[in-house]
């Protein structure tokens, strides 16, 4: 922010233009070193310098959408944290999952925070669904660089869509890959080390229309089946009380699922499972 | 050869600060007082143009004057208090460092350019208690002001003021303080002096909510507007309107991933009922 240093002491030029509405356009400006995918990284493959986070799955309700995350990072086969939270809101209507490189992810995901809100703000009108994930796409195009040497992330998307074409699908998610292509799934899905398993339990399991608080538990079960066969996703840890982030976004907004709520449903599917492990 | 004249500074900067003034005085009034519950943000405002809009968490922004002038400060704001927070944490994004900056611009801006901002600006910070909310008044020579739990700007703010004074209370409930603000700004401006009685659509109106957790701002139109206007006290906390959630119009039935207008995209335009008319006939020769 020293940078064009004034002595009068007025803001510089790029606060005061009408410029643009975008947080990151406008860092480009005022603060560069800020942004993510900016930074030159020496040549090599350096996949193991940094926790990874692993499963989160999101599935659409009959309410809008429900997202989950484990709780591991791991860095090789080391655990690197039990208790990381890769659920967050990405504003007040929609959610946002990570999975890669922890570290890129936090920032990637922080900076989609105030892009939305900054937007918001600017033009006193929220972005619309779409809008927001398009925007996250090029964000995650922007780190394609690091994704090359290892240092890959990938976030997964969802939210209640306030004006949606079909006023029958309030609840859309939308999926990447690390080239920042953008595709809008249908249901549910899941993204990470453990997603295959995670998947595979919900399409067994999902059916369209699923209550908010069905979608819950089937989130939970589904990261249950990804920890069962994926040594990167943790399991509920009923020793430490560590159970996985669950936020759902309605008409009401996003709700993170209390230390209590979600507590019970962990404790009645690990239950579930003493009986019949498969689920 | 043309005579350079001399000019005073001391006569510049009275004509500059005539010029600023003038054009303030032009512009209808806002009122910004705290009450029991938060801060009040009122503005006398036909148009959909805001005057009235969120900061930060806690700070919220209401201006009068010239409408580019300080819509321009207003998204300096928004962007130094996003940059802030995000480069180091929410917390630390506090409303006199923004008073601050803009005090800093405005007074370069009124000494270093030809035409000074015709602008006068609040900035307010919500605290837990009325005692601890700040209010700053920054003007067009870039001077700020803190205020004690009321201000009014604009056209013949000091007879605004002087109502606020008689009658302004921090312990007041949301519906008598707007009554109030209402009133201040009716008090002026009326045909022989007669107050004018504002309705709900002449008004923008916001507030920063003390108990609420995170973005404090919100505001208050059309229904609970009305209700609250005319004296209602139970508009309950998610009736006040969210902020400025109203997303855009329905999403037309169009690919997420183009860009391309939906009109290049959906089926063939509807063949035309008329045959004389053949709408579609591209090689013009009626196949």
């Amino acid at each position: 922010m020293a940078k064009d240093f004034d002595p009068s002491g007025r803001l510089p030029d790029f606060f005061m233009n009408a410029g643009t509405s975008s947080f990151t356009q406008f860092l480009t400006h005022a603060s560069p070193e800020l942004l993510p995918g900016r930074r030159p990284l020496p040549p090599g493959l350096s996949a193991d310098i940094a926790p990874h986070g692993t499963t989160i799955v999101a599935i659409t309700t009959a309410e809008g959408v429900v997202m989950a995350g484990d709780r591991r990072a791991t860095m090789g086969n080391l655990i690197a944290s039990r208790d990381i939270e890769k659920v967050h809101p990405a504003d007040s209507y929609s959610l946002i999952g990570i999975a890669g490189t922890a570290g890129i992810g936090i920032e990637l995901m922080r900076l989609f925070q105030v892009e939305l809100e900054h937007y918001e703000k600017i033009e006193g009108i929220m972005l619309s669904l779409d809008g927001k994930a398009n925007r996250l796409a090029g964000m995650v195009r922007g780190n394609l660089g690091a994704a090359l040497q290892g240092l890959a992330v990938v976030p997964l998307f969802a939210g209640y869509d306030l004006a949606p074409a079909d006023p029958s699908r309030h609840g859309r998610i939308f999926s990447f890959d690390v080239a920042g292509g953008l595709y809008e799934e249908t249901g549910y899905d899941s993204i990470g080390s453990g997603s295959l398993f995670a998947k595979s339990a919900l399409k067994k399991k999902y059916r369209p229309g699923v209550s908010t608080a069905d979608a819950i538990t089937l989130a939970v079960e589904a990261l249950y089946d990804a920890a069962d066969d994926d040594t990167a996703t943790g399991g509920p840890d009923v020793t430490r009380k560590i159970y996985p982030v669950v936020m759902s976004a309605t008409a009401q907004g996003t709700h993170r699922l209390s230390e209590e709520e979600i507590t019970a449903v962990a404790e009645r599917v690990v239950a579930g499972r003493m009986e019949n492990p498969g689920g | 050869m043309a005579m350079q004249f001399y000019a005073s500074p001391e006569q510049v900067q009275r004509d500059r600060s005539e010029y600023a003034r003038k054009g303030i005085a032009r512009g209808r009034s806002a009122v910004v007082l705290t009450y029991e519950g938060g801060i009040l943000l009122v503005a006398e405002n036909i148009t959909t143009l805001r005057k009235i809009s969120e900061i930060y968490d806690k700070i919220g922004f209401a201006a009068v004057g010239r409408y580019n002038e300080f819509e321009n400060l207003r998204r300096a704001g928004v962007r130094m208090a996003d940059l802030n927070g995000y480069s180091f944490d929410r917390r630390d994004v506090t409303g006199r460092g923004l008073a601050n900056a803009f005090t800093q611009t405005l007074g370069a801006i009124f000494s270093e350019t030809q035409k000074p901002y015709e602008v006068e600006i609040c900035i307010a910070q919500v605290g837990a208690t009325p005692e601890s909310d700040e209010l700053y008044r920054i003007t067009y020579d870039g001077s700020v002001m803190d205020e004690p739990g009321f201000m009014a700007m604009g056209g013949q703010a000091e007879a605004i003021s002087n109502v606020l004074r008689e009658r302004h209370d921090t312990a007041a409930e949301l519906q008598d303080a707007l009554a109030l603000a209402a009133e201040a700004l009716g008090s002026v401006g009326g045909e022989n002096g007669q107050p004018r009685r504002l309705e709900a659509k002449q008004l923008e109106v916001a507030v920063l909510d003390r108990r609420r957790k995170g973005r404090a701002f919100r505001r208050i139109a059309g229904s609970s507007l009305n209700e609250l206007l005319a004296g209602s006290a139970d508009v309950a906390d998610a009736d006040l309107g969210e902020v400025d959630a109203a997303p855009p119009g329905p999403a037309e039935d169009k690919p997420t991933v183009s860009a391309a207008s939906v009109d290049t995209e959906g089926e063939a335009p509807a063949a035309s009922d008329d045959p004389a008319e053949p709408a579609d006939d591209v090689n013009g020769d009626g196949s």
